[in-house]
């Protein structure tokens, strides 16, 4: 059948630079250009572009520009571009769109409407580069009361603690999988992680057994609806164990990563036959009710001797802030909630752009329920999807979160540019694919550095911004909405952020 | 045609709080030697300018011995003229009546022909908890802190200020040497520990209640500096039942002491560490056992963590402390003379009561100064 869709890039290139070299044709896994012997020049084909830019950046003679085109119809309110072309897709195909990454669609995103206090007079600012600046934080539950026994000078702390996560920064890797990303890309999080004083999350493909013993300690390790990957060394050598619920790029659906992924080496960590689809069910399936949820909790706290915090990862949706007390009163630990922004690497577009709410009005709310219930001690929050910057970190942390998960920001880190193709398997920049040649191009050593670079930056900003906060220690910022206020927001969002207008 | 989309303003409950700069005395006679006001008052006096006549206010330890079994409240009741401020004292009796048996009661005295505006109508009341149905299962602290609560937040223009044993503070807009003089602290008072505080607001309009000294039962804060830390400290209390709202700073610190060493009955040393806590790089160099106990206090009490910049003087019924925050943005000199301990943001003024003293010194930020009754058990 003849397709109607238009290309949605053009790719120019400048003949006189080009040197034949055919770099560009290697560079593509989706074919988009090709050699042709008899006029000794590259032909592009727009139509397979996904606009991923790998083979403009590597063009060693820089003759490749791709440019996304103009819409090519008639100016429409109602009917965008995106819109007549995903119709005409599946009027093609009879099937669901897939796509990849987090929501693009212009939803408020309201960190770009909160801005930040800074001292003046009445309390110096603290220069971060001379004064100690303290961003270490503890993931896990703290005790209501804190027994001690003194004899003399010797103090002996009489309460049992909880085991808490210890982070240096509160910026972890958010889940991404070994299957849904190259076992590259997984060590370069490793190895970054553990370089930060951070933790990774394996996400739902368990963990190599040869990175065990090394990365163990700065994993964190999931407990999906499909079970894969684990047993019980996979929960003991991890720092921290996570049961997936919900997942913010498509809240209420299940996972699916296809059999041509599942290599021999993601197939014995995941524990399945080669080849086979791991398909993760969109419910746990002994999973119906909040009871069952303390039941799996439980489960996975007696299988680590009570050594490990047990977080639950849920998305943020209309009325999660409630679930989300009961999942506390359940014995989580940690509480992970997703929101609207959230990556993915496989979802169906209609979910990922309509499920869901945005992750600054979740925290606000999530931590001012647990706050109202005076149980806000008993867990940990991190906050995840669609954090872009430090300043987003900071300012989710002062709405209430303990610490965030970044995705889509470690992965455009090593090389990603959102062309949201992840489904296909055929990520040119080696992150999102398991062909052994495209996964070869990402250097573990080059990515996990470009990995520790951006957890280093982040960090020296918070610091800043904390230094001229008059703020020495990040915990007297957690919930600390003083600190923010609010610019073109209207009254409800206000009172949901829990913060006052720009000079109120 | 144009549409205009108006949202209702709706009134959304702000945090508020108020930043201010100070000086602060302290003076104890640990043999537990009772005297008058007027040294303190001279010796606040003399950091006049550190002020600047929006705040002043004092606390006495020891003054009631004659009622020292029954709980001490000093009461402000508001209003735009006189009439306003009897009608809400007659409201705050009716629930006074209801909770507590009224021992005695009387209009605090003071004078007349002092120099200070607007004063609320100010009266005390010595009381014993009347607990009845559940409330009986409570300590006498507790239901006492749960009453104060709710008069501060349900009872209108009236507000308790002061709601220990055998002690009293006495505060207003003034100067505190003119709120001294309006109380005439100088003649009718004899305590044994007297903290004062002189204050120079920076962005809330003044008013009596938000001077300092700050009170829950008898412990005391007076503070020099700004917290930064307010809104976590303030929603970490709130979730233990303390409710802030004199749109001040300060009460967090008082509302942290009582929560750490009434309620939880930390040691002293160990509430200065929680709340100007050593930095990490210290904790990680100490000994094992060290090393644990710090890092459990961080993390457990990270939110009472006060940030920004203090010094602080706690009083309580037989002690005086006094702290700084731990990296020592605000001043504060101890001192010692025979059995008087002094505590002051300016050595000059100590020296002006006491010319000569045994020693001076600067304590280090987050560490504790303690001065204890010597016959306290």
């Amino acid at each position: 059948m003849k397709s109607f869709v238009f290309p949605e890039f053009h790719i120019i290139r400048d003949e006189a630079k080009c040197g034949q070299c055919r770099g560009c044709e290697r560079q593509c896994a989706f074919g988009t250009h090709t050699y042709d012997p008899v006029q000794d020049r590259l032909i592009s084909d727009d139509y397979k572009c996904a606009g991923c830019q790998r083979c403009v950046v590597f063009c060693p003679k820089d003759a490749i520009e791709v440019r996304p085109t103009q819409s090519p119809y008639r100016q429409n309110a109602s009917w965008s571009r995106e819109k007549m072309e995903d119709l005409k897709k599946q009027a093609e195909t009879g099937g669901v769109i897939l796509t990849g990454c987090g929501n693009d669609k212009p939803f408020r995103i309201y960190w770009d409407h909160i801005v930040l206090n800074a001292s003046q007079v009445t309390n110096p600012s603290i220069d971060p580069l001379r004064e100690p600046m303290e961003l270490r934080t503890f993931l896990g539950a703290k005790p209501d009361f804190m027994d001690i026994k003194s004899e003399g000078d010797d103090v002996q702390i009489e309460t049992k603690l909880s085991p808490n996560l210890t982070v240096e920064t509160p910026i972890l890797f958010s889940a991404m999988s070994y299957g849904a990303i190259s076992y590259n890309a997984f060590r370069s999080l490793a190895t970054a992680a553990c370089k930060s004083g951070t933790f990774f999350n394996t996400g739902e493909g368990g963990l190599p057994m040869e990175m065990r013993e090394q990365f163990g300690k700065c994993a964190i390790v999931q407990v999906a609806s499909g079970r894969f990957g684990i047993d019980a060394e996979y929960l003991n050598c991890a720092a921290a164990v996570e049961i997936k619920v919900g997942q913010g790029a498509k809240p209420g659906i299940g996972g699916h990563l296809p059999g041509e992924k599942v290599s021999r080496e993601v197939a014995a960590t995941r524990m399945i036959p080669t080849g086979t689809d791991a398909i993760s069910p969109a419910p746990h399936h002994d999973i119906y009710s909040i009871e069952d949820l303390s039941m799996l909790i439980y489960a996975l706290k007696e299988a680590t001797n009570y050594e490990k915090p047990v977080s639950v990862k849920i998305a943020a949706v209309h009325n999660f802030a409630a679930i989300a007390s009961g999942i506390v009163r359940a014995g989580a630990d940690i509480i992970a909630i997703d929101g609207l922004r959230g990556g993915t690497g496989a979802a169906p577009k209609v979910i990922r752009d309509n499920v869901g709410i945005p992750i600054e009005l979740a925290i606000s709310s999530l931590d001012g329920r647990l706050r109202k219930e005076g149980i806000r001690n008993r867990c940990s929050i991190i906050a995840a999807g669609g954090i872009r910057c430090s300043a987003d970190v900071i300012k989710a942390i002062a709405l209430g979160a303990d610490a965030v998960y970044i995705g889509s920001a470690a992965l455009i880190a090593m090389g990603c540019n959102l062309c949201q193709k992840c489904y296909t398997g055929k990520c040119n920049w080696g992150i999102c694919t398991q062909d052994p040649r495209l996964a070869g191009r990402l250097n573990v050593d080059i990515a996990s550095l470009r990995l520790s670079n951006l957890i280093c930056a982040w960090s020296h900003e918070i610091s800043e911004m904390l230094g001229g906060m008059g703020i020495n220690a990040l915990e007297s910022l957690r919930g600390n909405r003083d600190h923010l206020r609010g610019v073109g927001l209207y009254e409800w969002e206000l009172e949901v952020l829990g913060i006052k207008g720009a000079g109120e | 045609m144009e549409f205009k989309i108006t949202m209702p303003r709706k009134r959304r409950e702000l945090y508020k709080k108020d930043i201010c700069a100070c000086s602060i005395f302290g003076a104890m006679n640990r043999d537990g030697d009772r005297f008058t006001g007027d040294g303190v008052m001279s010796a606040i006096a003399n950091m006049h300018v550190r002020g600047n006549g929006l705040g002043g206010g004092f606390a006495a330890y020891g003054i009631y011995p004659e009622y020292k079994d029954y709980y001490a409240f000093h009461l402000m009741f508001t209003g735009s003229n006189s009439d306003a401020k009897r009608s809400a004292k007659q409201d705050f009796d009716v629930f006074l009546c209801e909770n507590f048996d009224v021992v005695y009661d009387e209009e605090i005295p003071h004078g007349d022909e002092a120099t200070v505006s607007d004063p609320p109508l100010v009266w005390r009341y010595f009381v014993a908890p009347r607990k009845c149905g559940d409330e009986t299962n409570l300590s006498d602290d507790d239901y006492v802190v749960m009453k104060v609560m709710h008069i501060n937040t349900k009872i209108e223009n009236a507000y308790v200020f002061s709601s220990g044993k055998n002690m009293g503070c006495f505060k207003g807009v003034g100067y505190p040497e003119e709120i001294g003089e309006y109380f005439m602290l100088d003649r009718l008072y004899k305590a044994y520990t007297w903290t004062v505080h002189g204050r120079f607001p920076t962005n809330t309009q003044a008013w009596w209640g938000g001077a300092h000294p700050f009170s829950l039962l008898d412990t005391t804060v007076v503070h020099n500096g700004e917290i930064s830390s307010y809104g976590t400290n303030r929603w970490y209390l709130e979730m233990y039942g303390y409710a802030c709202t004199l749109q001040t700073d300060t009460e967090v610190i008082a509302y942290a002491a009582d929560l750490l060493m009434r309620r939880q009955k930390l040691p002293i040393e160990l509430v200065a560490k929680i709340l100007a806590p050593p930095i990490w790089n210290c904790i990680d160099r100490m000994n094992e056992r060290e090393r644990r106990l710090f890092t459990a206090l961080r993390m457990v009490y990270a939110p009472l963590l006060m940030n920004g910049p203090f010094s602080i003087i706690i009083g309580q019924t037989g002690k005086m402390i006094g702290l700084t925050d731990r990296i020592r943005l605000r001043p504060l000199t101890a001192a010692t003379r025979g059995s008087m301990f002094y505590l002051s943001s300016e050595e000059a003024s100590i020296r002006l009561i006491s010319p000569k003293l045994d020693s001076v010194w600067t304590p280090n930020g987050g560490e504790p100064v303690v001065g204890k009754l010597n016959n306290m058990t």
